[in-house]
């Protein structure tokens, strides 16, 4: 591991400030990522800003009925919280269906946002990948893809996000409050995260120093009825092939209002607007579920070892929409 | 025919002597004895899979503070022998396969020594390299024998003939993926050089194994190489012995005097260890209309090193499996610019039987034969391939036992007949077995300690199988004395010599080597010796090997529930009969079916390394990628024993049971896949892009 100074600001604004003269530092968590990452040699920071004991630890209830969940709540914790569970089960679902126990109490909330590809390719610095150094090509293209994108995906880069919670939020509208050099802002969840496009090495739309405060949940009448379904190669701990966050409001067997998003297919949260808007007004049945899931795959480009993922994606998307209609 | 002792201890279920200890942490593994100032290495390993090393730029590395040396092909202490290309470390500037030491750092500090090898800069003269096995490669050619001395290719009757001419038959082709082993402790050492002499703290398989070797790759007096190793958690047959224990070594040499400590990464563990090659694997079966086999062959392709010979003997278990007039078991290699394949838990026997009870499940299905009684329809009477009798075999009775504790009777044949909610429900069933493998040369000492205690030494050693708490038991009825009364002590090249521990040998190898020192010492010095008396006595080889062949088997069933929507693959349910002769601890033994097994489901849906051909290297080199199962994955496992005397194996009667529960795992669990979707996977491991319809 390349040695790094550590820093530990007084608070907020001196975190950014420092963090906003080192150009090659990087805030740090709860670190279950970063120092992997460090440890390989595939980021190698000169300096660590420890922000871990700066953001809230809490989740408060805001005034119009949504959440603010501060940056430093562990998955653990958010997974667990009563009002979570009941209002917003899809989001404790996918906290739960994320890594083990043991580093669900250690992530945060701001930290499980940006937490960074699974690309092998990413990961071993022995082989070229333009995430990793802008400009080396992308292996995954014509290599070990079976875990990679089918949507949005660029010549440079075929890489997927791997957050569960991320899916689960981007699904829910969530607000991502980030403090930065220049003052507050508020970014939705469906944007944080970025299509590769020619610039691969970045994964969000973050600013360097711009530092995630809190996750905010906005209200939503129907978010009690939605579930998070994650199809892995194993029960537990592993990382999407695909996953699906949904939420659905049904009147009169017809679909009133739905929120979907992908996991696993793209290099951000996959939103499935086109599915949605498919929906709306539609027969809340298999058949409408299934052209709506169509509808949205129909851009879908597998690479050459992930096409199951187009029907993996198809089946999860009507199976758990059916679910939420309370179908057997 | 051996005389069998009186057993007290041996077939009782003790708990591991050993176990406080492991829970406690204070049971001392290789790398965690404690020296001053040790050194921590690390290596910089290859980056072309073929090539010649042009350059060796060291001065970044050496320039931090806290590198002692920086070792390359340049200037690292010269090896007596490099015959075997495989530990012929920084000898020459040729590279063979990606991930090759090139060289190493010696550090202060393990992180130190970490990052100064990624700032060595080591440039290469590339050359094109070939790392894909492929069935219809030109190059494929017949080794001499097959692991361990196996003939490389059998041929009984004419199977072409009755082929040819049977209106029953199958011929498919089965493909298993490279695995590697992935104990849980990675390879370790601490060596340690001094006046001539050279200790090692080795997590191994087999200390003298790697005390010989070691000394004559050095060029230095067996008895001045002692290796310790106490506690070895796991081993798989990954912990034999490669490069990284002469890199060790050769580290400790360069700075004498200084204790080296080299621990393999996880991401290292996946070049330069060993690994399971990958197979393809062809099997033709006829039969009458009657179900009985008429013709069976079994053809294999797999792949070696160009550096150094590994032959896995897959289609071995065809040769003894089932009853056939004609039968034709062939392997071929390629070889290739990659590490060296090696032993892996059950090598041939885990891939081939996966291929061979497949087969015989899709088999079963053309005759119209439930999969059971289609496998009793075919027992042999002797074993094809010597001819001779078996010393015992009950896989009849593994079927038959393992049928009934799993509720296999009325169960509906029709593949996705079974369905509960999303989930298709079917089982499946498969034969183990696994050869009684002996080695000659275990020595085994035995002396009174007074106070009724005896001390029993041998160079063996504890993989994590529960050796410490078998041999004690073994050693009790030797002496015919209580377990308590015996002090057992292993894991050290200053005790007698022992073999390995491998093949499933080591009760069978140790343990008679203790039966027999018993007798010595017993002949010597009677029922009450003096304090201090001692005797030591070699394991003979089987005076009946001769005359029998000798096998283990076993069933193994399993319910599979596979999700509609999107094929993943759920095992709540396995069940494994094994006629393995004595169980000398029914405890610990439980423990290693388990693990067995669950290594079997492992193969069945998880474990491939993936290879880039274009780089020649594993991609998957973590446990986020290579993947294993998880607690979540592993259901109710029923476990029983055929009860079952074999006296002629060895004096405990005992046949091995470190490898066979993996053997029929793999087969039972694509056997349950298909009656739950109807979807035949023949390429390992069954995952649910291949069963996405």
């Amino acid at each position: 591991m390349k040695p790094f100074r550590f820093d530990r600001a007084g608070d907020i604004s001196g975190a950014v400030a420092t963090l906003a003269r080192e150009p090659a530092g990087e805030f740090l968590a709860g670190g279950t990522n970063l120092v992997d990452l460090m440890k390989l040699g595939v980021m190698e920071p000169d300096v660590l800003v420890d922000v871990r004991r700066l953001t809230s630890g809490e989740i408060e209830d805001l005034p119009d009925g949504g959440l603010r969940i501060g940056a430093a709540v562990t998955n653990s914790e958010l997974a667990a919280d009563r009002r979570v569970r009941s209002r917003y089960p899809v989001l404790s679902q996918a906290l739960l269906a994320g890594a083990s126990g043991q580093l669900r109490n250690l992530a945060t909330t701001g930290g499980n946002l940006l937490q960074r590809t699974r690309c092998v390719y990413f990961y071993d610095t022995t082989t070229p990948c333009n995430k990793r150094e802008p400009g080396t090509g992308c292996s995954a293209l014509e290599g070990c893809n079976k875990d990679h994108a089918i949507l949005g995906a660029s010549p440079h880069c075929v890489a997927t996000q791997p957050s569960d919670m991320a899916v689960a939020m981007t699904a829910l509208d969530a607000v991502v409050v980030v403090r930065g050099p220049g003052g507050e802002r508020r970014i939705p969840a469906a944007e944080l995260h970025r299509l590769p496009g020619d610039e691969p090495q970045r994964d969000t739309t973050l600013e360097h120093a711009e530092l995630i405060i809190a996750v905010e949940l906005p209200p939503l009448a129907f978010s009690s009825n939605s579930r998070y379904r994650k199809v892995r190669e194993r029960a537990s701990y592993a990382f999407a092939l695909v996953s699906v966050a949904a939420a659905l409001q049904v009147r009169d067997g017809a679909v009133h209002d739905v929120r979907i998003a992908l996991g696993g297919v793209a290099h951000k949260p996959w939103r499935a607007r086109k599915a949605e808007d498919a929906l709306r007004g539609r027969p809340a049945a298999e058949e409408s579920f299934r052209a709506a899931a169509e509808a949205e795959l129909a851009a879908a480009v597998p690479l050459r070892e992930n096409s199951y993922k187009v029907p993996l994606a198809g089946n999860i998307i009507t199976r758990t929409l059916l679910d939420l209609t309370g179908a057997p | 025919m051996t005389t069998l002792a009186e057993r007290r201890a041996i077939g009782e279920p003790l708990s591991r002597r050993d176990g406080p200890q492991k829970v406690t942490g204070t049971a001392p593994f290789a790398y965690e004895y404690r020296f001053d100032n040790p050194l921590y290495l690390f290596p910089v390993q290859s980056e072309v899979a073929r090539g010649r090393v042009t350059r060796i730029d060291p001065s970044a590395a050496g320039a931090l503070p806290g590198v002692v040396a920086v070792l390359s092909h340049e200037n690292a202490p010269r090896l007596a022998d490099t015959s075997d290309q495989e530990l012929a470390v920084l000898q020459a500037r040729d590279v063979s396969f990606r991930g090759q030491y090139v060289a190493a750092v010696l550090a202060e500090t393990l992180e130190t020594a970490r990052y100064a090898a990624s700032l060595v800069r080591v440039s290469y003269d590339e050359m094109p390299h070939d790392v894909e096995l492929r069935a219809d490669r030109g190059d494929l050619y017949a080794p001499e024998h097959v692991n361990p001395v196996n003939p490389t290719d059998t041929e009984e009757g004419d199977f072409d003939r009755a082929f040819s001419s049977a209106t029953v038959k199958l011929d498919e082709t089965y493909t298993t993926p490279m695995e590697h082993h992935n104990p849980m402790e990675p390879h370790t050492t601490i060596a340690l050089w001094g006046a001539g002499d050279l200790t090692l703290y080795e997590s191994t398989q087999g200390p003298y194994a790697v005390r010989e070797t070691l000394a004559r790759v050095l060029g230095i007096d067996p008895d001045r190489v002692r290796i310790i190793a106490p506690y070895v958690g796991g081993g798989f047959g990954s912990k034999t012995l490669h490069a990284n224990t002469i890199l060790a070594a050769l580290a400790a040499v360069a700075v004498e005097g200084s204790p080296v400590k080299f621990a393999l990464t996880r991401q290292q563990m996946f070049s330069g260890v060993g690994y399971r090659t990958p197979t393809v694997q062809r099997i033709r079966l006829s039969a009458g209309q009657d179900g009985h086999l008429t013709a069976t062959s079994h053809d294999v392709v797999e792949q070696t090193a160009k550096i150094k010979e590994f032959a896995e003997n897959a289609a071995v278990p065809t040769r003894t499996m089932y009853a056939t007039q004609n039968r034709r078991t062939t392997h071929r290699l390629a070889a290739l610019d990659v590490p060296v394949p090696t032993w892996m838990r059950a090598p041939g026997e885990a891939p081939g039987m996966f291929a061979l009870e497949s087969a015989m499940d899709e088999m079963a299905i053309k005759c119209g034969l439930d999969p059971v009684e289609f496998r009793i329809r075919n027992e042999p009477e002797l074993d094809a391939e010597t001819g001779l009798p078996y010393s015992s075999r009950n896989l009849v009775a593994c079927l038959l036992e393992g049928a009934r504790r799993f509720g296999w009777a009325g169960r509906d044949p029709r593949p996705r007949a079974r369905q509960e909610g999303r989930w298709l429900v079917g089982t499946g069933v498969a034969s183990s077995t696994f050869p009684v493998v002996r080695f000659p040369g275990s020595v085994a000492r035995i002396s009174y300690a007074g106070g009724g205690r005896y001390v029993v030494e041998m160079a063996a050693v504890d993989i994590g199988t529960g050796t410490w708490t078998a041999l004690s038991q073994i050693a009790a009825d030797a002496l015919a004395v209580d377990v308590a009364d015996i002090d057992l002590r292993i894991g050290d090249t200053t005790q007698p010599e022992a073999t390995i521990e491998g093949g499933s040998s080591g009760i069978t190898s140790w343990g008679t080597a203790i039966f027999e020192a018993a007798r010595v010492f017993r002949d010597r010095h009677g029922d009450r010796p003096a304090e201090g008396a001692r005797a030591e006595a070699a394991a003979a080889g089987n005076p009946e090997a001769g005359n029998y062949a000798m096998h283990a088997f076993g069933a193994c069933f399993a319910q599979a529930r596979v999700d509609a929507d999107t094929g993943e693959v759920r095992i709540p349910q396995m069940a494994g009969v094994f006629a393995a002769g004595k169980i000398i601890n029914p405890k610990t033994a439980r423990s290693q079916i388990i693990g067995g097994m669950t290594w079997g489901l492992s193969m069945a849906l998880h474990e491939e390394s993936l290879v880039d051909a274009r780089f020649g290297h594993v991609m998957n080199h973590d446990f986020a990628g290579y993947h294993v199962p998880a607690n979540a994955d592993i259901g109710q496992f029923d476990i029983a024993w055929i009860d079952e005397e074999d006296h002629h194996v060895n004096p405990m009667g005992s046949k091995g049971i470190g490898e066979i529960g993996i053997v029929g795992s793999s087969a039972a669990i694509a056997n349950a896949v298909f009656h739950a979707t109807g979807i035949r996977v023949r390429d390992l491991p069954i995952t649910p892009a291949k069963l996405l319809r």
